[in-house]
């Protein structure tokens, strides 16, 4: 190390790197997440309205992963197999993808307020599912809710990229511009198919915009399963310029890096990860905005440990505020969307205070 | 490494900015592009950037067309300075000169010994190593340019280009990072707004107005009261700076000129 003045080295002042975790517990950090995800996932599977025995949870799994016959209670194999685990997992991958996505969107239009939802993608697979609910479902024309929803995220992406490039380049200002008004437009139409809906629809209309992962099924996780698995393989391969992306556009092209092409991949990432998302587990918001930041401030900047630990504490946070949403009113379920905004907000406006006071 | 551009054209939205544009820049010199606001400049150091791909001619580094190689070859070609200074982030200076690395590292290759050496060397060359733990966002104007500066030398790249590298830095900083610039060595080509320092820290000027060339060679002989006037509208004249020797310019408004001659008279 160069020398550095005595008093300098001794305080570590805001001025310094400031994050909660230091460099060297980073590894150490990765593999307790790991197990916490592991530990929630399991403890997720095993509470509800029938508990069932840890020791059972990990003795049906285990049946379920390895080939031949063992002895096992067809109660605890049909709630643990066929309900709670894929539950459980769709809460796990829907928080490690909208929390990718953000990632995603935060360093490509390098403000700190995007989120998953930023390019009117819930807005449009809002419509897509909306419609399919309701009287209207002969627009959707048999795509079912999960696929009608798809279809509308695809359809709202489409045109708010087509809005926003100009001559094949993206630019951040205009994405935003054109993702808040194809949101407004989606949520216009939205608004009207509920007016016009009966109680029982809007209930289920209701539900599936706030959020729920309450239905899911095995054959709802492969799509978004598989776009994280893509996602996050591009995106810890290329964190390093992902950094260089949000110290400006021209500090990036300067440290030849093609950003119009590096632009493209992250917003095609977000929008799928965002569609196959959305359209099994309907609009969570504030997970994909507020997970990057808390990693940020937990790890620092660097996108080659943000990416893997928002992964892991989007993971966990959404697994544990399912658990919530479910047991908190039993026998009753609420939508996941209430607790991640009701947790996320005060915990976003203690991050801002904590930071302005920090930084400006 | 010698910097040329062949004919560029640009037009941005059916309006010409760049117009024909022929220039070259020598192996190892300090070339200043100068010209009002809208002449020209920045489009002009964008292509070199590989933001703005020209619609005619090209940009060459050496025989390379910036535009036909691939963006990390560009990388290892030319290093930049730009007037982007993101500071919503918590980088610390260490973090930023590293990455200028960035076009020497594979994918997933982590920092080499080479890396960390460099890096060092580009902070020491700079002098800010005593700041490398520092978060950029709490630097001074001045500091933050040299730790540009140091990410551009990290790059190990032949040749610099800078965007008004001294825009908002005090007069000391200005002049300190001038001449840390001109002994750099590299070939360096800078957007300049002050044109007094064109003429005190360039080996040669272009001069740009509307897009197209009016001058360019030697500053003394593209400085000249006669371009200047034609090109930015101002009366000047070259003196002999009282403590350094140089060429010093200094300027007038066209009307306080006349003004002060009606008086005289």
């Amino acid at each position: 190390m160069p020398s550095t003045l005595p008093a300098e080295r001794s305080k570590r002042t805001a001025a310094h790197r400031a994050h909660l975790v230091p460099d060297r517990a980073y590894s150490l950090l990765v593999v307790l997440l790991a197990a916490a995800t592991v530990v929630s996932a399991a403890v997720a599977i095993a509470v509800g309205t029938v508990p069932v025995p840890l020791g059972d949870v990990v003795a049906v799994t285990w049946a379920h992963l390895t080939p031949g016959d063992t002895e096992r209670s067809l109660l605890y194999d049909q709630i643990v197999w066929d309900f709670r685990t894929p539950r459980v997992l769709l809460a796990g991958v829907s928080g490690a993808g909208l929390s990718i996505a953000g990632v995603c969107l935060q360093a490509l239009v390098r403000n700190p307020l995007a989120d998953p939802y930023l390019l009117g993608i819930s807005s449009g697979a809002s419509v897509g599912a909306v419609l399919a609910l309701t009287f209207a479902s002969a627009v959707t024309a048999g795509l079912g809710v999960t696929g009608a929803a798809f279809a509308g995220a695809l359809m709202s992406v489409v045109l708010v990229v087509g809005l926003a490039q100009r001559a094949g380049q993206v630019a951040p200002g205009r994405l935003i511009l054109a993702g808040v008004a194809v949101g407004y437009l989606g949520s216009a139409v939205t608004s009207y198919i509920q007016l016009q809906a009966n109680p029982t629809e809007l209930r289920g209309i209701m539900f599936w915009l706030l959020g729920s992962v309450s239905g899911a099924s095995w054959s709802d996780l492969p799509a978004p399963a598989v776009a994280l698995l893509c996602c996050m393989l591009w995106l810890l391969v290329d964190g390093r310029r992902l950094n260089a992306l949000t110290m400006g556009e021209t500090s990036a092209a300067g440290l030849g890096i093609d950003v119009n092409r590096l632009r493209l991949g992250l917003l095609a990432a977000a929008s799928l990860l965002t569609a196959t998302i959305v359209s099994v587990a309907g609009g969570i918001g504030f997970v994909g905005l507020l997970v990057p930041h808390a990693v940020r401030l937990l790890v620092g900047p660097d996108h080659r440990r943000v990416v893997p630990v928002s992964l892991l504490v989007g993971a966990i946070f959404l697994i544990l505020v399912d658990l919530l949403s479910r047991t908190l009113d039993r026998p009753n379920e609420m939508p996941i969307g209430i607790f991640t905004a009701a947790l996320g907000a005060p915990f976003f406006l203690w991050l801002l205070r904590s930071r302005s006071g920090a930084v400006r | 490494m010698k910097v040329s551009a062949a004919g560029v054209s640009v037009s941005i939205d059916g309006t010409p900015i760049l117009d024909g544009v022929t220039l070259t820049a020598a192996a190892g010199s300090v070339t200043g592009l100068i010209g009002p606001n809208g002449s020209g400049k920045s489009t002009l150091l964008r292509c070199l950037y590989r933001i703005i791909r020209p619609q005619q001619g090209a940009v060459l580094i050496g025989e390379h067309d910036v535009w036909q190689v691939p963006a990390r070859r560009a990388g290892l070609l030319r290093a930049v300075v730009a007037q982007d200074q993101e500071l919503d982030n918590d980088y610390t200076v260490r973090d930023i000169v590293a990455m200028g690395r960035i076009p020497h590292q594979r994918l997933l290759e982590r920092e080499s010994a080479t890396d960390r050496a460099v890096v060092d060397e580009a902070l020491a060359r700079v002098g800010i190593e005593w700041a490398q733990t520092r978060r950029f966002a709490t630097l001074s104007g001045g500091e933050r340019q040299r730790v540009l500066l140091a990410r551009a030398l990290a790059q190990g790249a032949p040749v610099l280009l800078l965007d008004e590298p001294t825009n908002h830095l005090d007069i000391g900083a200005q002049l300190e990072l001038l001449d840390l610039i001109r002994d750099l060595g590299l070939t360096t080509i800078a957007a300049l707004h002050d044109l007094d320092h064109a003429i005190a820290y360039c080996d040669a000027v272009v001069l740009l107005q509307h897009g197209r060339v009016v001058a360019a060679g030697e500053p003394a002989a593209v400085l000249t009261p006669q371009h200047l006037a034609d090109v930015f509208g101002v009366r000047a004249a070259v003196t002999t700076h009282p403590l350094t020797g140089r060429p010093h310019l200094v300027f007038a408004a066209a009307a306080a000129v006349l003004l002060a001659e009606e008086h005289a008279s």
